[in-house]
């Protein structure tokens, strides 16, 4: 298969670039980006340490083709913060150590904030959170940590700067 | 009790890597890219057990992108192992030369230009094996009939160990009922959310670089240069971020070795990634045990003796499976006294993939088979559990006969809480109980395997002009919070803010030596180390502080947020980054440096300080299905004097969940030596969805060997869980369960067996 051109936006860049079409998105972000944030933990879309926001949604990166994000617009955990300014999620997550050896944190981040915005300000329970990040693995920190950030900024105890 | 009033301990502190972490500026080897890097795969028996015959790399190299293939023969044949100072210990030739000894074993590596041409020429490997008779358990490995897997090594019986206190079989005769029980405990895999990965990089001064997840930069240095015939200063192992440890970090992987092996051959940087598979196949587990208990107690419930064999499967090599057999043995009898105590553990060599430690380093084992059989106890006598370990377990300043002194001791304190907090739940509906464990784990192996001449943990730190600080430590942070730890400590030590501590780790070298993160010991030990270096430079400085401010000498000077005051008149003083200036000056410019070091001496056999806890769990089980559902985990716990009261929670949660995992969802089972279950879908960890809440408390001691009073946190709470949720399963339906985990097939073929019986009946 010949190589192809994908134009697509990553953090509000643009950019272009030359792959083959087996890639897949994961492959793109970390190897032709080079944005090492986003990883990898398994080979069977299960753990979610890949998980980045296509065109606003969740997407685990690895069960994706990069050439299918033509023209879409990814966010990946380097995109969460503006000038130096960490988003509510990322400082909930460090209030409430809600991370540990932080592997699955870039997924973790992502998945969350997708789950955060679309709640369009409702209030959701505690199971809702825990099925919002059921895709997720985190082996360190058993969960409730994340839970304890994730429902901190529901509860609007975080401002966007 | 608190003897002091801290500045910065005990208040919550974000992690000092945090924003790193949050932001995905973190970097871990898996991240690593270097100019002209190659790529590695590994080839990997097939055979639980063969002879090699001939391996022909001759096509694999003529493939196009292929840059070199190594296998045995590119290697000094060497056998390697932690347990270093013990020869016939070290039995493992990563890439072999004559045998594999399990499923997944590394017998040829290759580096090309892509991974993916790296992994297509594996299939151009021919490998010829002559297929041996295999074994899989130990129970059948030890039977004189069984194949031989080392050379010389009688009945596959790799180690032993005897443990024995008082007169047992005396004891045993004080008794008024005896139980006898079998158990069989489960392996468990660590699933590091970072599978193995190294990147070496070999250049022509003959110095080697190599960048890798671990638990130990100083073991992996050291084992390196062993098996490499390098000089140990000619190796750097740089550990940057590490994405998980959980004890499956500290031996030397197949992921470094190879890498090592094929940059030393090519000179050019070449790193490997294993796959969650080959991460599942072959990066060892917790180690499955088989235990056999005997156990005697007065009609009151007094201990008075207690016997078991275990016989554990310790795979095809040894690696950290001597300490786990030793410890698991000890923590069996833990927390409670016993008259007479007997222990004899039997590390038996199967042809399945090594066992190793892992959190908890064999205590989980040995008390899910004590805990249990300790509430069976209870109920053939009418005795409240509670009570029972209330009367038998440790207390301030206990001697664990000619094994260990028992310090600081929470432990009635954990009953206590415990039993307020289930009996304040009232009856509770049917098919639902509430199982209880207590436990105890150590502060730190006291243990030099490794036969390390410098000291366990060493530590030293300089000051800068503006009073900045740097803080050199061979610790090693996995994600339990060690840097911030440590900064903590300093911080409080030298009488600054946190964000004036940097602290350097991972890397060999610019860090001390210390023998990592093993063993819940790097807040004893290399906190001690920190404290002692602070200390020495904080002397330094307010040496120059008394001729400064001209005080009486025997006033007392301290320095509490960067304020130098007399103690009792903190008002008068000078600014902490004044005196730094003066101090500079008056030494000619030299900096001011502290040092630090941490050896254990006459510490008992095994640790310094112990921690306790006291574990509730309460779960729901549906006797048509079998399935549970745990409604929370309640744990009381002595930790000494907490150092970061977030970090805490943060270990005592994850272990409570991993923990979990052991108990009733993590299980590797093995057919014809091969893993049925190696991949994130068949291999089930616990998911935000299955978490109950799992609150704790923290009683109030404080420990004279640990740094500001502290002691092991996070690693000891794996070990009550398996055992409280079993109890659970009794409470709530009657089941003595002997098998970890406990499934559901598990569940419903003993209420079958139980109806059996009443039927009987």
């Amino acid at each position: 298969m010949e190589k192809q051109v994908l134009r697509f936006k990553v953090n509000g860049d643009e950019y272009e670039i030359f792959i083959h079409p087996k890639t897949l998105l994961v492959e793109a972000i970390r190897d032709h980006l080079g944005l090492t944030g986003t990883k990898r933990g398994c080979d069977t879309v299960s753990c979610g340490a890949c998980t980045v926001m296509v065109n606003g949604f969740s997407v685990k990166s690895c069960s994706v083709l990069a050439i299918q994000c033509q023209g879409m617009e990814i966010t990946t955990v380097e995109g969460l913060e503006k000038n130096g300014k960490l988003s509510p999620v990322q400082k909930a997550f460090l209030d409430n150590g809600a991370f540990q050896c932080g592997f699955c944190t870039p997924g973790m981040l992502i998945s969350s904030t997708t789950f955060i915005n679309e709640l369009n300000g409702k209030v959701p329970s505690d199971m809702e959170i825990r099925e919002g990040i059921e895709g997720n693995v985190c082996r360190c920190t058993g969960y409730n940590s994340i839970v304890r950030a994730i429902d901190a900024v529901a509860q609007g105890k975080y401002k966007e700067e | 009790m608190s003897q002091k009033k801290y500045t910065i301990i005990n208040t919550p502190v974000h992690n000092i890597d945090g924003i790193a972490k949050v932001t995905g500026r973190a970097t871990y080897a898996f991240d690593v890219t270097l100019p002209g890097m190659l790529y590695g795969k590994i080839l990997r028996s097939p055979h639980p057990h063969a002879r090699i015959i001939s391996i022909d790399t001759s096509k694999a190299e003529q493939f196009p992108g292929v840059r070199g293939v190594a296998t045995g023969k590119d290697t000094l044949g060497i056998k390697q192992g932690i347990w270093r100072r013990y020869e016939e210990l070290c039995d493992e030739q990563i890439l072999p030369l004559e045998k594999v000894r399990y499923i997944g074993e590394p017998v040829a590596a290759v580096a090309a230009v892509t991974e993916e041409i790296a992994e297509k020429a594996l299939d151009l490997i021919d490998v010829e094996y002559e297929v041996l008779p295999a074994v899989y358990e130990p129970l059948e490995a030890i039977k004189k009939e069984a194949p031989t897997i080392h050379e010389g090594v009688e009945r596959n019986i790799n180690v032993t160990r005897h443990i024995e206190w008082g007169d047992v079989d005396e004891a045993f005769e004080e008794a008024d009922y005896i139980r006898e029980d079998w158990f069989k405990c489960s392996g468990q895999h660590h699933m590091c959310m970072e599978t193995r990965c190294a990147v070496s990089s070999f250049t022509p001064e003959g110095k080697l670089t190599v960048y890798t997840g671990t638990q130990s930069a100083y073991y992996h240095q050291g084992l390196l240069a062993g098996v490499l015939g390098l000089r140990e200063g000619d190796v750097r192992v740089i550990a940057p971020y590490t994405g998980g440890g959980f004890g499956g970090k500290f031996e030397l992987d197949a992921a470094q070795f190879c890498s090592a092996v094929l940059s030393m051959k090519l000179y050019k940087p070449v790193k490997i990634v294993f796959t969650r598979e080959e991460d599942f196949i072959a990066s060892k587990r917790r180690t499955p045990m088989f235990y056999y208990v005997r156990t005697g107690v007065k009609k009151d419930g007094t201990f008075c003796a207690r016997e078991s064999r275990m016989f554990s499967n310790g795979g095809a090599y040894t690696g950290m499976g001597a300490t786990a057999l030793y410890l698991t043995g000890f923590f069996h009898s833990f927390p409670y006294k016993w008259k007479g105590y007997r222990y004899d553990g039997y590390r038996v060599y199967t042809n399945t993939m090594p066992s190793t430690s892992m959190r908890g380093f064999g205590a989980p084992q040995g008390m899910f088979c004590s805990e249990t059989q300790i509430d069976w106890i209870c109920a053939d006598l009418g005795l409240d559990p509670y009570e029972v370990r209330r009367k038998n377990g440790h207390t301030p300043g206990y001697e664990v006969p000619g094994q260990a002194f028992i310090g600081s001791c929470g432990l009635e304190e954990c009953i206590n809480e415990i039993e307020k907090w289930a009996k304040a739940k009232g009856k509770l509906p049917a098919n639902r109980g509430i199982g209880i464990s207590a436990c105890g784990f150590m502060t730190g192996g006291i243990f030099n395997w490794f036969d390390t001449p410098y000291s366990f943990s060493s530590a030293v730190v300089t000051i800068n002009v503006d009073g900045t600080v740097e803080l050199y430590v061979g610790c090693q942070d996995i994600g339990q919070g060690s840097n911030t730890t440590m900064a903590i400590i300093a911080a409080e030590t030298l009488g600054v803010k946190i964000e004036d501590i940097k602290v350097h780790s991972g890397d060999t070298d610019h860090c001390p030596a210390d023998l990592g993160a093993w063993g819940s010991r790097q807040t004893l030990m290399t906190g001690n180390a920190v404290k002692m270096a602070c200390e020495d430079a904080k002397k330094q400085l307010l040496e120059f502080a008394y001729a400064e401010m001209g005080i009486n000498i025997v006033y007392d000077l301290d320095i509490k947020d960067r304020w130098v005051h007399i103690v009792a008149r903190p008002e008068r003083g000078m600014k902490y980054e004044d005196l730094v200036k003066k101090a500079l000056r008056g030494k000619d410019g030299q900096r001011i440096m502290g040092r630090g070091y941490y050896t254990p001496h006459r510490k008992g056999m095994i640790s310094p300080a112990y921690s306790y806890m006291m574990q509730a769990v309460d779960a729901e089980i549906d006797p048509e299905t079998g399935k549970i559902k745990i409604h929370e985990v309640m744990t009381a716990h002595d930790c000494g004097q907490p150092i970061n009261p977030l970090g805490l929670v943060g270990q005592l949660e994850g272990a409570a969940s991993m923990a979990l995992g052991y108990a009733y969802l993590e299980d590797m089972p093995f057919e014809d030596g091969k893993l049925m279950n190696p991949n994130l879908v068949d291999y089930k960890v616990i998911r935000s969805t299955e978490m109950p809440p799992s609150p704790s408390i923290e009683v109030d001691t404080y420990e004279q060997e640990g740094p500001y009073g502290a002691k092991e946190a996070g690693e000891g709470l794996t070990n009550p869980t398996a055992a409280a949720l079993d109890n659970a399963v009794f409470h709530a339906l009657g089941l003595q369960i002997k098998e970890l985990p406990i499934t559901p097939e598990r569940i419903r073929k003993a209420l079958a067996e139980k109806k059996a019986q009443e039927a009987q009946k």
